[in-house]
């Protein structure tokens, strides 16, 4: 078990009713995250259509996660 | 230059930054709330930013454009928080010596942002309805 703390963002933090918590988490990688948060960011979205960031820098979906890191997930962007 | 401003966006003061006595020409984008958006009657806009993360990644691609099509000056401005219908949302503008590389690199720099940016919009509609708006790139990609 790792201890993460994981951000929401948008309709991610709407849907959790929260924008973070650390969590106790079996997850090697980001996208381990992302999928044992989805009953708290509700996403009906693939991984593939969202962003993640590991500690304030872009990630990609199989960066490895350590003890301790921040993710953030981003739900969709809408820019502009 | 990239920046997040919650306020309105002062137009006159960006097009200074623009001025540099090799260019000659400038693009400027500018984005504008609409009225409607999918047959819906909208209200006003709502944009969230995670900052930190929008200006390294904005920074990027002001970076990449400059690569690819070389330019002088760029500056992009994008709105955080409320909006009313007609305000700036986003505002891009490129300074370059010949048009084609300010066309090109403003092009680039506004459709890169509205997809690679951690910023999301809420819509807020006449009827009071309210709900995120997902940019069509990034659904169907």
């Amino acid at each position: 078990m790792k201890t993460i703390t994981v951000r929401y963002f948008a309709m991610f933090r709407e849907n959790a009713g929260l924008g973070e918590e650390t969590l106790q988490l079996e997850a090697s990688t980001a996208l381990d995250v992302f999928e044992q948060t989805r009953d708290r960011h509700g996403s009906t979205e693939p991984s593939g259509h969202c962003k993640v960031a590991i500690n304030d820098a872009m990630a990609d979906w199989a960066t490895p996660v350590s003890e301790g890191d921040t993710v953030l997930l981003f739900p969709p962007v809408a820019g502009g | 230059m990239i920046a997040i401003s919650n306020q309105n966006i002062d137009i006159d003061a960006l097009r200074r930054h623009l001025t540099n006595p090799g260019s000659g020409g400038v693009c400027v984008f500018e984005g504008w709330v609409r009225n409607e958006n999918d047959g819906r009657d909208v209200l006003r806009l709502e944009y969230e930013v995670y900052e930190p993360l929008a200006v390294i990644e904005g920074e990027k691609v002001i970076a990449e454009a400059k690569q690819q099509f070389p330019f002088l000056e760029a500056v992009c401005v994008h709105r955080s928080g409320l909006l009313a219908i007609g305000d700036c949302a986003v505002w891009v503008g490129v300074s370059a010596p010949h048009r084609d590389e300010a066309f090109k690199a403003s092009r680039y720099i506004i459709d890169e942002v509205k997809t690679r940016l951690p910023i999301w919009k809420k819509e807020h509609y006449v009827d009071g309805d309210s709900d995120w708006v997902n940019c069509e790139r990034c659904a169907n990609g």
